[in-house]
């Protein structure tokens, strides 16, 4: 399982990259890995206004459906179009694939995310039980 | 022993003694004493399949048949024997849900044929393989409705929507905070003003049936426009059989299509089962309800067909479901799907117009002799409202002694305006001989 | 492959021909405007009935059924379909009378409906209640909306449900669409519900619970009458899924177990058959307390004759445009009937007898998730042999295929991995259940000297593995 030392991680398996202002997210190796072959991605709306928790995207594959929340809260700026007709590419390359990008509303929001090595330590103690 | 229970004495002694115990009553010891059933059920005794065939023979000959044209939603249409033929097959009617595809093409085609007629039939893009009757099925394209349309909480519905119908979606959204407002009718058809009074920014969208429930022909064209224009759904109820010959849900551009399948080869049956059939426009797919079957390729490149999109469903989605339907009424949307085959295009084509030239010489006969009049002049297909002059429920019992099922009294189901009315609905199995019988009799008492 | 039928269609050709008409013939140009009119004809095949019956035959060969073999599809009971039941429910007095006759022409089926319901409030201890709804899940939703009734008419307002997490996915579903909040109630070692999480729930907001017993893990919960007195103290109610209820008949009822609400599967325990995916029937039986609020119309006997009555100013409505799924009800009754109270008790004495012996024999080659006896059912886990020989539950299914048998429901209850979930039932004979051993035997010999084969599972089916995932990545769902 992958996880990247730059990006900063939710307890429900979301990733977030922060450049300028603007945070991109998209879901982990981990999280990719258990759901299996992704077949469709619900992409927000651009302009919407989000807050931290909102359940604002829906993954599917074949044989689960898992809602995305968002991480921080803001104004979604843009959704990965790619993801329309290439879904799997979250399978392929899980952090190059985002699925929204965030005007950061509340910027602080981003310190209370976890960095790579609490996330890996989460993520052991998940796949524990 | 018992003719569906196999087990001999030794056998069950040899398994007992294989798990390890040494009674079946052991294997019941979990089951706390006190709240055990430390007697016999109250039912009588075992019967022979010779009796018991005697006793359901007996309970069946206490319901009577008759010349009927008893209709609203529930017609007396030819079922073609090679219908009942196919679905009585155990490899199609003791088989389950085609989880394992493999072993499942039977069951999975017909489905995939059965989406493709309802597309067909309906114009639109995507359907399932269906659902419980057409009445559930207007709460299922409501929820639909409801998740396209942000911020709503409102479904508006006709007037004229099959009373039952209304009930059943009044209960679906009993203490939710989802209201159901009906737009009035006037003349029979939907009241284009008071509909345009109640679109607002909560409303998610109309259902409208057509033929509606007087069996009048609304004209759509009004209606999808002032919707589409207000960005709601719209929601079409019809009889499939009046799709050959009127527009469809595509040509009316109407989002969602729903439906009763009962006229297409399944029996009265008191009845049920029915089948309902939904389709939607493909934006809509993600939010259907319920099982849906899709082409695909086996390892070795050919066609086959599994159950797709599941990711929609109770079993997956669990407390995130839209919908929590899991059985649905395979068996009949087979039987609608043989039938449909059957009666093919010309067909089906037929049969809707041999029930309407006979449900207008109906009328004409009925008018001709003064009997009363229809109540509102409109268009009609099948099923017309007729106000007789003379007290409707003496009309209807003097044909019922004389062996007909006259039709069905209005009041009680709508309410005072609807006086002597009497919903009277014709089939391509109705003869001129009946519907002339009919109008003697009701000649003689006037 | 067996062509669409748009590809063996046939301009012209007809499958049927109708009867002679008198009645004068109107041009349908003459009677409606165009606005109303179809615009183009329908694209429906066109086919004789050879083609039609050939068609249908030819598919009906690629399918799989209790009539042909083994079907151990957990929480589905795949019992025998008796034969009496088709010919009873074809009798002309049932299959051609309309909803809306008369009810002196109908007292045959309203009788019927009564005594199903009288047998049906005896076997589950309950006091009356509907056969209206269509299916498990639809009995499910009117078991919600009743205590929505209930609990509206006392002025309380409760919103949270607790489910299981070993439970059918239809029990949160249906309970979330009908208005409630579902809490997920998390397993005990045992695989039981436990009180202390229950407890965790309690308080005024509490609506009550949802229950399979015995559970999807085929244990009994054994805790119940405690667990039923901890909701009903909170002020809670208590729904039973009947699903599994094949366990259990005639040897404790629900209603003794103090639940207040039950629902049967017509289809399961009393052996209608499941139709490719329905119809069903899901029966609502109700306690007391419930009976206010069943829904409309009422089936009442009274004066010698039966009636629909819809005199019940508290019920929460109609829920099935006319009075559900009456073939089904005609067949249920038809078994009732035929099996009588000996039968019905030796039906579940020998489910739970075929169970346990399917449990001994095959704990013994895949690991049993709960090791303990059960009743009707029992789950196996995969997940060891997974680890270690990368062959997955679904591998395994799919190889059951060449072997003539319909593999357990895979996958389910979700809080065992790979799970393996078998309900033999009562109709099926001991050399049924050693094939099946004898089945699994083989396929573990082929895990350990040739996994390849089970990859490639199945074989010798009408067509092989197919591509899941094109089929929702590019969903192809009309000709």
């Amino acid at each position: 399982m992958e996880i990247l030392k730059n990006l900063k991680y939710s307890k429900t398996h979301e990733w977030v990259r922060v450049e300028e202002g603007i945070a991109y997210v998209g879901i982990t190796d981990f999280a990719q890995h258990a759901l299996g072959d992704i077949v469709y991605v619900e992409l927000p709306e651009v302009d919407s206004e989000i807050a931290k928790g909102d359940e604002i995207s829906n993954i599917e594959s074949v044989k689960a459906a898992s809602p995305i929340f968002s991480p921080v809260s803001g104004t979604i700026v843009k959704v990965n179009e790619d993801l329309e007709d290439d879904a799997e590419l979250i399978n392929h390359k899980p952090y190059d694939a985002y699925i929204f990008a965030v005007e950061l509303s509340n910027p602080e929001e981003i310190e209370e995310l976890m960095d790579a090595d609490q996330y890996e330590e989460f993520c052991e103690t998940e796949g524990s039980h | 022993m018992h003719p569906y229970i196999p087990h001999t004495s030794e056998e069950v002694k040899s398994m007992l003694s294989d798990i390890g115990v040494s009674s079946i009553d052991e294997l019941f010891a979990d089951i706390p004493e006190s709240i055990k059933l430390k007697r016999h059920l109250n039912i009588h005794d075992p019967m022979s399949e010779f009796e018991v065939y005697k006793e359901l023979k007996s309970l069946s000959e206490k319901n009577k048949t008759a010349v009927s044209f008893l209709g609203a939603g529930c017609y007396d249409h030819i079922i073609p024997v090679a219908v009942q033929h196919i679905i009585s097959r155990s490899e199609f009617y003791t088989s389950y849900t085609p989880y394992q595809a493999e072993i499942s093409q039977g069951t999975l085609q017909s489905i995939f044929e059965f989406q493709s007629l309802i597309c067909e039939l309906t114009g639109l893009d995507v359907s399932n393989a269906s659902l419980y009757d057409g009445h559930t099925a207007a709460s299922e394209a409501s929820v639909m409705a409801l998740n396209s349309v942000k911020k709503s909480d409102t479904i508006l519905i006709s007037e004229y929507l099959h009373p039952f119908t209304k009930q059943v979606l009044k209960t679906y959204f009993l203490g939710l905070d989802i209201f159901v407002v009906e737009v009035k009718g006037k003349d029979g058809k939907i009241d284009i003003d008071d509909l345009k009074s109640k679109i607002s920014e909560n409303v998610a969208g109309l259902i409208v049936q057509t033929p509606n429930f007087l069996g009048i022909l609304e004209d759509l064209s009004e209606i999808s426009k002032i919707l589409k224009e207000n960005k709601k759904v719209l929601i079409v109820s019809a009889n499939p059989l009046s799709l050959s010959i009127f527009k469809n849900s595509k040509e009316w551009n109407a989002d969602i299509a729903i439906g009763d399948l009962q006229p297409f080869g399944i029996p009265q049956y008191f009845g049920g089962p029915s089948a309902g059939y939904i389709a939607a426009k493909e934006d809509y797919l993600r939010k259907m309800p319920g099982r849906i079957v899709g082409q695909t390729i086996d390892k070795e490149g050919k066609r086959g067909f599994v159950l797709t999109l599941q990711a929609r469903e109770q079993h997956i989605k669990r407390e995130r479901a839209t919908s929590n339907i899991c059985s649905n009424q395979a068996l009949m949307a087979l039987a609608s799907t043989v039938y449909i085959s059957i009666m093919g295009k010309s067909g089906l084509k037929e049969i809707a117009k041999r029930s309407i030239s006979a449900s207008h010489y109906f009328e004409s006969e009925l008018t001709k002799i003064k009997a009363g009049k229809i109540l509102h002049d409109q268009p009609y297909f099948n099923e017309f409202t007729f106000v007789f002059n003379k007290d409707a429920k003496s009309v209807l019992s003097e044909l019922k002694k004389q062996g007909i099922f006259g039709g069905i009294l209005l009041e009680p189901i709508l309410g005072e305006k609807y006086k002597n009315a009497v919903l009277i609905a014709t089939t391509e199995k109705r003869t001129k001989e009946e519907i002339d019988q009919y109008v003697k009799i009701v000649g003689g008492i006037l | 492959m067996t062509k669409l039928l748009s590809e063996i269609s046939k301009n012209q050709r007809v499958g049927y021909i109708l009867p002679k008409t008198d009645i004068p013939q109107l041009s349908i140009e003459s009677i409606y405007h165009k606005n109303i009119l179809a615009e183009s004809d329908r694209q429906i095949p066109e086919l004789s009935e050879v083609d039609v019956i050939r068609h249908f035959t030819e598919l009906s060969k690629k399918n799989f059924g209790v009539d042909l073999g083994f079907y151990p599809l957990g929480s589905c009971t795949m019992k025998y379909n008796p034969k009496i039941n088709e010919e009873t429910a074809k009798f002309d007095g049932f299959l051609n009378i309309h909803p809306l006759q008369d009810e002196s022409t109908i007292q045959g089926i309203l009788e019927l409906q009564y005594k199903l319901l009288k047998s049906l409030s005896e076997i589950t201890g309950m006091k009356w209640g509907t056969l209206q709804p269509f299916a498990g899940a639809h009995g499910e939703f009117v078991g919600m909306k009743l205590f929505k009734a209930y609990f509206n008419a006392k002025g309380e307002k409760r919103t949270k449900l607790l489910v299981p997490d070993s439970a059918h996915g239809t029990n949160p579903a249906s309970a979330h669409i009908a208005g409630f909040e579902v809490v997920e109630i998390k397993s005990d070692e045992n695989g039981l519900v436990s009180i202390d999480e229950v407890k965790k729930h309690v308080g005024s907001d509490l609506a009550g619970l949802m229950l399979t017993n015995p559970n999807t893990l085929g244990l009994f919960e054994k805790n119940i009458i405690e667990i039923a007195k901890i909701v009903h103290d909170a002020g809670g109610l208590l729904y039973y899924d009947g699903a599994n209820f094949n366990a259990i008949l005639g040897k404790v009822r629900p209603g003794d177990m103090n639940f207040d609400v039950v629902h049967l599967n017509l289809h399961k325990t009393f052996s209608t058959p499941h139709g490719g995916g329905g119809p069903g029937s899901g029966p609502i039986m109700v306690n007391e307390k419930l009976i206010p609020f069943l829904p409309v119309p009422d089936i009442v006997f009274e004066n010698n004759s039966y009636m629909l009555s819809y005199n019940k100013p508290q019920s929460i409505g109609r829920v099935s445009g006319f009075y559900g799924n009456i073939a089904v009800m005609v067949r249920a009754y038809t078994y009732i009937l035929t099996m009588g109270q000996k039968g019905l008790n030796e039906v579940s004495e020998k489910a739970v007898l075929n169970a346990n012996y399917l449990r001994v024999k095959l704990s013994k080659l895949i690991k049993i998730a709960y090791d303990t006896i059960c009743k009707h059912e029992f789950v196996l886990t995969g997940k060891e042999i997974k680890e270690k020989y990368g062959v997955s539950t679904l591998d395994i299914a799919k190889r059951m295929l060449d072997y003539g048998v319909h593999p357990p429901t895979i996958y389910f209850p979700l809080i065992v991995p790979e799970a393996l979930m078998i309900e033999p039932t009562e109709t099926e004979s001991k050399e049924t259940l050693d094939y099946f051993v004898s089945i699994i035997e083989s396929i573990i010999k082929d895990i350990n000297e040739n996994p390849e084969i089970l990859h490639n599972a199945p074989n010798n089916t009408p067509i092989k593995r197919l591509d899941e995932v094109k089929a929702a990545k590019e969903p192809k769902l009309k000709w």
